[in-house]
């Protein structure tokens, strides 16, 4: 860890689970994109060379004995985050769906007052498409969950968001690992602690490789499962955010 | 053998069963206790019949092997209930446990690493 902490050091966590293929090249543009950045890969219990071939690309590997999930690698990230004293961070997909070039339109909304910036697939930029029943339960969870946030939000499954550290000291102690929880229940959570959340319009990418998480037959299922995590999340008693941590 | 003995005997093996696991610290008094309860309540059945009638008849059911039946289903039920609640409950410690594994293991690697830079250093440059 670096002795002397710089007033605004930005994290960047890439989730990755058996991402061998294209998690050099996220690594790479990161740290192409932008200075004073460093990145973090959460090698989520891969068995392929995921954390080897992030190191050699120059990112800090956390590797997690187990397959944790999204939601699991992601609060390990925050937990770092933490400890090594960030005082933002920005979470990108491993398979290169998010343009690094774009973290800066997150890290302006934070500039302007929000605790958590979402960069959002269906807000006018781009050209990226849900059909079908993914397409309803996304329409579904995106007007309750403006409702909760108090903001207009147009993609609530985003993965590409940014926090700064208020939101990192609550995620990291509070972060939901189970299916759709990382996306759903953690805005949510972040919205009744009283965070502020913001969204942005984002490009999308086609993948650069291995295989896409979602099949149609799983797409056909997400409504009853967002839906269902959403009523559960809705449901669970208020968590604050605790006093700042010595 | 009457079928209120081979009741007793069972119950009997089950209570002396769950003693040795208890003994063995295989089963936790938490987990056990339940069923040491439960073979209790059907060794009483079984050694006095006439607690089921006089219960079916408190409770309104008609024939006692019912009664015993429906409150089996429902003392099974519980039990799942509970052991889903510990699994969750391991799963959240399990977690929690592999994140700060995982902190620790990038903390040893790097501390490692800047020792190895120290030496190096210290032998590049001997005074």
């Amino acid at each position: 860890m670096p002795a002397v902490p710089l007033p605004t050091r930005l994290l960047a966590i890439i989730p990755a689970w058996n991402e061998q293929e294209t998690v050099a090249d996220v690594v790479a543009e990161i740290r192409s994109a932008m200075t004073n950045v460093d990145v973090l890969v959460v090698d989520d219990g891969s068995t392929d060379r995921t954390a080897t071939v992030a190191r050699e690309a120059g990112a800090t590997v956390l590797t997690l004995p187990i397959n944790l999930g999204v939601g699991g690698a992601m609060r390990a990230g925050y937990k770092y985050a933490l400890r090594s004293g960030y005082s933002r961070t920005v979470q990108i997909d491993a398979d290169g769906q998010h343009d690094p070039q774009e973290i800066h339109r997150l890290l302006t909304l934070l500039d302007n007052g929000a605790d958590i910036a979402i960069g959002a697939r269906f807000a006018g930029v781009g050209d990226y498409v849900a059909r079908g029943p993914r397409r309803w339960s996304m329409r579904v969870l995106s007007s309750v969950l403006s409702r909760v946030a108090r903001t207009h939000l147009t993609d609530t499954t985003s993965g590409f968001k940014a926090c700064n550290a208020r939101a990192v000291r609550l995620f990291a102690a509070n972060y939901p690992a189970e299916y759709l929880g990382d996306t759903i229940e953690s805005l949510v959570i972040a919205s009744r602690a009283g965070l502020v959340v913001r969204q942005d319009g984002v490009k999308m990418r086609p993948r650069a490789g291995g295989q896409p998480s979602h099949s149609p037959v799983k797409a056909a299922i997400f409504l009853g499962r967002a839906v269902l995590a959403l009523v559960i999340a809705l449901s669970r008693p208020t968590e604050p955010l605790g006093p700042e941590a010595p | 053998m009457s079928p209120y003995a081979t009741v007793l005997v069972v119950c009997g093996l089950v209570v002396l069963s769950l003693l040795y696991l208890l003994r063995t610290r295989k089963i936790k008094e938490k987990y056990a206790a339940i069923w040491i309860a439960l073979a209790a309540a059907i060794l009483i059945l079984g050694a006095v019949p006439s607690v089921a009638f006089w219960l079916s008849g408190l409770v309104g059911v008609q024939t006692p092997a019912n009664l015993i039946f429906a409150v089996a289903v429902v003392v099974l039920f519980a039990v799942c209930i509970q052991l889903s609640t510990e699994v969750t409950h391991l799963e959240e410690e399990t977690r929690t446990l592999a994140e700060e594994v995982a902190l620790l293991r990038l903390e040893v690697t790097q501390g490692r690493e800047s020792d190895a830079r120290t030496a190096e250093r210290a032998e590049s440059s001997p005074r």
